[in-house]
């Protein structure tokens, strides 16, 4: 069986250390802040100017000051903190943030990430995911696997980019992808959900891939 | 004796207003935005505005409220959904939209604010932000040159201001108004609670009053939620 959404999101929450100070975009990584591993001290990141964020309220104590990048009632935890938009943002260009988990319409092979725009159909922006892929040292892209039958994975981006080269591993309904570099291809296939076949990802992914289960 | 306080959002604009100026707003989402100076500014009637911020709010609420009434001419910011009349404008050429990334946007306010005309940024290379721009390499890696914003005004939303124009946040509500309170020739700070000189700890103060020209107390803003998201109890 393929992973559902929230099996994508616990399979991501499992690259996060303890220590760590972490960045998630909005869909199915906003799920990882349900399953970080137990004991381990983890500060979730919030582009507007918060770290440190804490589970939804309780019904009655939303308020409309405390809110997460995705516009979601949030609450306070005893380590948090709050700053501008400036310090927020060199806080990820700087290289301070450890990891940041993204959606994705697109990864090639290359690692190149599209995520912001589908043109003259979706007017959204890139936020802040152009200045998390720019600064961030390890980037994670969970999306599911097609989109229409069409391959997420693919040799090119044809959707706008958001950073060339910078994903370091993908995670979606069928596999897992890391992408290395310093090799040819650079996208290596290293692990495969419950019961999906090598077969089923090679005919589901456009990218050029090495298969390398281990 | 010179005086920052003004009894209402539409009197502390009333003279600063023309067409086609720079306004910088303050906010994210519907969060921390200068909702009663915006709503000044959409009764003015001012149009061929530019205005600069995070992102168009929702319909007909805070920079939505200008969207609705076609005051601007062109939005710098780093999202534009969530405002379906916005997106309606802008797919069919009615408006203006430069993309401008989060952190290159709020980077470029402070540079503004500071006296910096340009500056570097790994930001955006490779992608469409890139196009038209100086490239320069350091240490190995390429960086885009971006420009500075300075506007003509400045809107700002603060939780509590003393008569002097000092200023604290609350929450995330701080996040891009007290960059943006450095960057323009007037800024206009709209706050929740006015206070006096020595009520709020200098220890504590995160725009000092020098960035402020002009401040109007508006009391209880009924603050809208973008998003409600809560849990059960157990």
């Amino acid at each position: 069986m393929p992973w559902n959404r929230e099996q994508i999101a616990a399979r991501a929450a499992k690259e996060l250390k303890d220590g760590f100070y972490v960045n998630l975009g909005i869909g199915i990584p906003t799920l990882v802040a349900n399953m970080l591993p137990d004991g381990l001290s983890i500060q979730l990141h919030s582009e507007n100017g918060m770290l440190g964020m804490g589970p939804f309220p309780y019904e009655g104590e939303e308020d409309a000051d405390l809110i997460n990048a995705g516009k979601e009632t949030i609450t306070k935890v005893p380590t948090t903190s709050f700053f501008d938009s400036a310090l927020s943002f060199g806080m990820m260009r700087g290289g301070h943030i450890n990891i940041s988990i993204l959606g994705g319409l697109q990864v090639s092979e290359k690692g190149d990430l599209a995520n912001w725009t589908i043109p003259g159909k979706m007017v959204k922006g890139m936020g802040g995911a152009m200045d998390l892929v720019a600064g961030v040292p390890r980037i994670v892209v969970v999306m599911e696997h097609e989109a229409k039958g069409e391959s997420r994975l693919v040799k090119e981006c044809t959707l706008p980019l958001t950073g060339k080269q910078v994903v370091d591993l993908v995670i979606t309904d069928l596999a897992v992808f890391e992408v290395d570099p310093n090799q040819t291809p650079s996208l290596r296939l290293i692990e495969l959900a419950p019961d999906v076949t090598l077969e089923e990802v090679r005919q589901k992914t456009a990218a050029n891939y090495v298969e390398a289960l281990s | 004796m010179a005086n920052k306080v003004y009894k209402e959002s539409a009197l502390a604009l009333a003279d600063l207003l023309q067409d086609n100026m720079t306004i910088i707003s303050g906010g994210f989402g519907i969060c921390g935005i200068p909702d009663s100076l915006l709503a000044a500014i959409e009764q003015s009637g001012v149009t061929g505005l530019t205005i600069v911020t995070n992102n168009p709010g929702l319909d007909g609420m805070g920079v939505g409220r200008l969207v609705n009434t076609r005051q601007i001419k062109k939005l710098i910011a780093s999202y534009a959904g969530e405002n379906a009349t916005f997106a309606k404008q802008y797919l069919a050429g009615e408006v203006e939209l430069e993309y401008c990334p989060q952190g290159t946007l709020v980077e470029r306010i402070r540079a503004g604010g500071s006296g910096v005309p340009a500056f570097y940024t790994p930001t955006g290379v490779g992608t469409q932000v890139a196009e038209d721009k100086e490239t320069r390499v350091f240490d190995g890696r390429e960086y885009l040159l971006e420009r500075g914003i300075f506007g003509d005004l400045a809107v700002i939303h603060a939780w509590k201001g003393d008569t002097e124009g000092n200023l604290i946040y609350r929450m995330t509500a701080r996040n891009f108004n007290p960059v943006m309170a450095t960057a323009a020739k007037v800024t206009v700070a709209e706050v929740e609670y006015l206070v006096e000189p020595g009520e709020i700890d200098p220890e504590h103060i995160i725009t000092p009053g020098i960035f402020v020209k002009r401040i109007v107390e508006v009391a209880k803003p009924h603050k809208h939620i973008e998003k409600r998201t809560v849990r059960p109890r157990a």
